[in-house]
């Protein structure tokens, strides 16, 4: 399969997802937490797409979606032009399509299989023979740089973090995917393996002919990674832009706040005043309008109104925000076109 | 030392509960002086939470080989026993923690923890003063509408709000010396930066002395005068925040600092690495613990333990090769 090129790899519109969490007597949902709520992108053949954010701000919740882990409330996702879950791409032909390697690699292997079996086992599900299943997960230990036999025969707890990450990737690659999610795959390594892991995600990319999505909190890491970079908030797309656009001419006041949040490294530039004050608010019960207004330097009475919509503010530069909309009627939106 | 507040020296931590005995903390020295902050700095098992916790003597007795000395306040900390060591933890040295409830109580409201804490180390305190002073401490950590967040518990607050309730909490016996083991490591961007800017406001006004351990050489150089950099349970160097970070003279050192993946940074390029992962503390190499890793190492490395070099302004670097790295 071949996508024209200005086809992306994968289409996503509209995605929502509502938890019900606390319940009544007769067992219905008295409340829901908005997750994710409409959340658009684009991600191109062989992009690495950057996606920031608080914690609880739905970005793990977007990766399950993605991998149809969990069903959406509602939205839907094309891959190569095609609806997934439709007769032309069933769930199943999508899911091999896509792998998803996180951040707690413990829970995410099972402590009774040795590493090689960890990885064999998908190739196998899907009807490989085990010998070439075999085969094949030697190979990528290989390229992840465990030598296989060192490592075939381990176990989880064997293993160091930045090992165990491998093997993650490993499995991850033992279907070949066309799709990477990567949910703070390297954020619980230490700086000098996470360089490491950067590495081999770049040479894996190259060589496999792979597109990322590469969820992390960390902002450093995601620039040195990313494409584009797309920030939520409070499962709400903030901010969708290339990524040197975003951290040097942000417009969602959000994403200033957040860049602006990144430390200096210079002992003569401490920090001198926090870019915003308080907590991420609770997402049961989020703020009305834009969801972000309770914490906005620049909110005005418009912004609880009404939610501000995703609009293209530069090239390639989509904002979620009132001030760059000139019908918001926002004080500081630019004049209307005459 | 005069001035100095906080004085470990020789320490060596040794946990012997397992089959293989851990070799924690292998003879560090430091010295903070009044209200100084050093951040220790180190990847995850370097040490830097046995060395913290070797402060208030939290190490479980029975499974543990601890030597060297502590010296904090005038207390000889190794002496310490029963009233006299529960008096100290709190009133003399205070720690704050990454997960604020290790040290907060879920079943007691923040404000009865607080007054608690107060007249358990000063029984004169009457009821109603330790309350106030509990509010202004909530104040004081800028806690909004301190009355009412004083009768809340901790899982009804926010993870920022817990910080800083926990922060309050540390800060309520008017410790001279405060122990910070990572505490904005778990918190978002946009809140890490609150609380950094709010502990270093409080040391400031109260003058406490700190330790602050992070993995984030970021975070230490927002608070600290002084970092200290740790590997394999011992400290390799130390020095002034700027000399470290514009100058480090230690291969591991160096190497952390251009691992960064930075800003600055072209997206793509790879990023410069450190080969290897750090030893196993159960089966450490002779000589130089870093040496399996490092590019400048020689024979002379693996052989025995680098002495401490000292750069001069304070700056010490335990390496053999110092003439290389400059
Ligand atoms: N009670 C204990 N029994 C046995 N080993 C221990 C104990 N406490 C800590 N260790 C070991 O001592 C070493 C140093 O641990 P420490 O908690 O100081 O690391 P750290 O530098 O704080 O790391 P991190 O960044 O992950 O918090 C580790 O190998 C750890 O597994
Ligand atoms: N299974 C679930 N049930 C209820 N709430 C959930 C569930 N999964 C996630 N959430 C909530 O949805 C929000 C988004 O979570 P998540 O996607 O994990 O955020 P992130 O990965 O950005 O930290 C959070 O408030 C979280 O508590
Ligand atoms: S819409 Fe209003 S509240 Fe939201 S980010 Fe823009 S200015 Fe701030
Ligand atoms: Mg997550
Ligand atoms: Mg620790």
């Amino acid at each position: 399969m071949r996508e024209s090129d200005n086809v992306p790899l994968l289409e996503v519109r509209g995605l929502v997802k509502h938890f019900p969490v606390k319940r009544n007597l007769l067992g219905r949902a008295t409340s829901v937490v908005s997750a994710v709520d409409g959340v658009d992108f684009d991600l191109r053949q062989g992009e690495t797409l950057g996606v920031v954010g608080e914690s609880g701000c739905g970005k793990s919740t977007t990766a399950r979606l993605l991998m149809h882990l969990i069903e959406p409330s509602a939205g839907t996702i094309r891959f190569g032009g095609k609806t997934v879950g439709s007769a032309a791409l069933p769930l199943k032909e999508f899911r091999r399509q896509v792998q998803l390697v996180f951040q707690d690699s413990y829970a995410s292997l099972n402590p009774r299989l040795t590493v090689e079996e960890s990885i064999a086992f998908g190739p196998m599900v899907h009807g490989t023979a085990r010998t070439q299943a075999q085969a094949r997960t030697h190979a990528l230990l290989e390229r992840v740089g465990l030598d296989p036999r060192r490592f075939a025969g381990r176990f989880t707890h064997e293993l160091s973090g930045g090992q165990r990450q491998r093997v993650n990737i490993a499995r991850a690659l033992a279907l070949q995917p066309r799709i990477l999610v990567l949910d703070e795959a390297v954020s619980a390594l230490d700086k000098s393996v996470e360089a490491q892991v950067l590495n081999l995600l770049l040479d894996l990319k190259q060589e496999f002919g792979l597109s990322y999505v590469f969820i992390s909190h960390d902002l450093e890491v995601v620039r040195f990674m990313a494409a584009r970079v797309l920030v939520m908030y409070l499962g709400r797309v903030a901010e969708l832009a290339p990524t040197e656009a975003l951290y040097t001419d942000s417009r969602h006041p959000y994403t200033t706040a957040l860049v602006g949040s990144l430390l200096s490294m210079n002992p003569d530039r401490r920090t001198e005043a926090a870019p915003i004050s308080g907590d991420p608010p609770n997402p049961i019960d989020p703020p009305p309008g834009c969801r972000f207004h309770t914490r906005c330097p620049h909110a005005e009475p418009v912004c609880a109104a009404g939610v501000p919509g995703l609009g293209m503010r530069a090239q390639e530069h989509w904002v979620a925000c009132h001030m760059g909309d000139p019908m918001s009627g926002h004080s500081k939106a630019p004049a209307r076109a005459a | 030392m005069a001035d100095t507040v906080l004085d470990i020296r020789n320490l060596r931590v040794t946990f012997t509960g397992g089959a293989k005995h851990v070799r924690a903390v292998d003879g560090v020295d430091l010295a903070v002086a009044p209200g100084e902050v050093v951040a220790l700095l180190g990847e995850s098992g370097s040490g830097k939470s046995v060395t913290l916790r070797s402060v208030l003597r939290l190490h479980p007795e029975a499974k543990t080989r601890i030597a060297g000395s502590i010296v904090a306040a005038g207390v000889d900390v190794m002496a310490l026993t029963g009233a006299a060591l529960a008096d100290f933890r709190g009133k003399t040295v205070s720690m704050i923690f990454q997960e604020p409830m290790l040290a907060l109580d879920p079943v007691y409201s923040l404000g009865q923890q607080i007054t608690e804490s107060i007249r358990k180390h000063e029984p004169a305190v009457s009821a109603e003063a330790a309350r106030r002073r509990a509010f202004e401490l909530f104040e004081q950590v800028r806690i909004p509408s301190p009355e009412r967040r004083l009768d809340a518990y901790p899982h009804e607050m926010s993870g920022g709000m817990r910080q800083r309730a926990m922060i309050a909490l540390a800060l309520a016996c008017n410790p001279k010396v405060l122990l910070a083991d990572e505490p904005t490591t778990a918190l978002d961007a946009t809140v890490q930066v609150q609380i950094l800017l709010l502990l270093r406001e409080l040391q400031r006004n109260l003058n406490l002395s700190m330790i602050f351990v992070t993995h984030d050489i970021g975070v230490g150089v927002e608070v600290a005068d002084r970092i200290a950099v740790m590997y394999a349970g011992r400290i390799v160097e130390i020095g002034a925040v700027r000399d470290v970070i514009r100058t480090p003279r230690h291969p591991y050192t160096i190497g952390l600092l251009s691992t960064r993946a930075q800003g600055g940074r072209l997206s793509g390029n790879r990023l410069t690495t450190i080969s290897g992962s750090p030893p196993d503390l159960a089966n450490l190499p002779p000589g130089c613990a870093f040496a399996p890793r490092c590019a400048s190492a020689s024979a002379a490395c693996r052989e025995a333990a680098p002495a401490p070099v000292d750069l001069g302004a304070g700056h010490v670097v335990r390496c053999i090769h110092t003439a290389i790295t400059a």
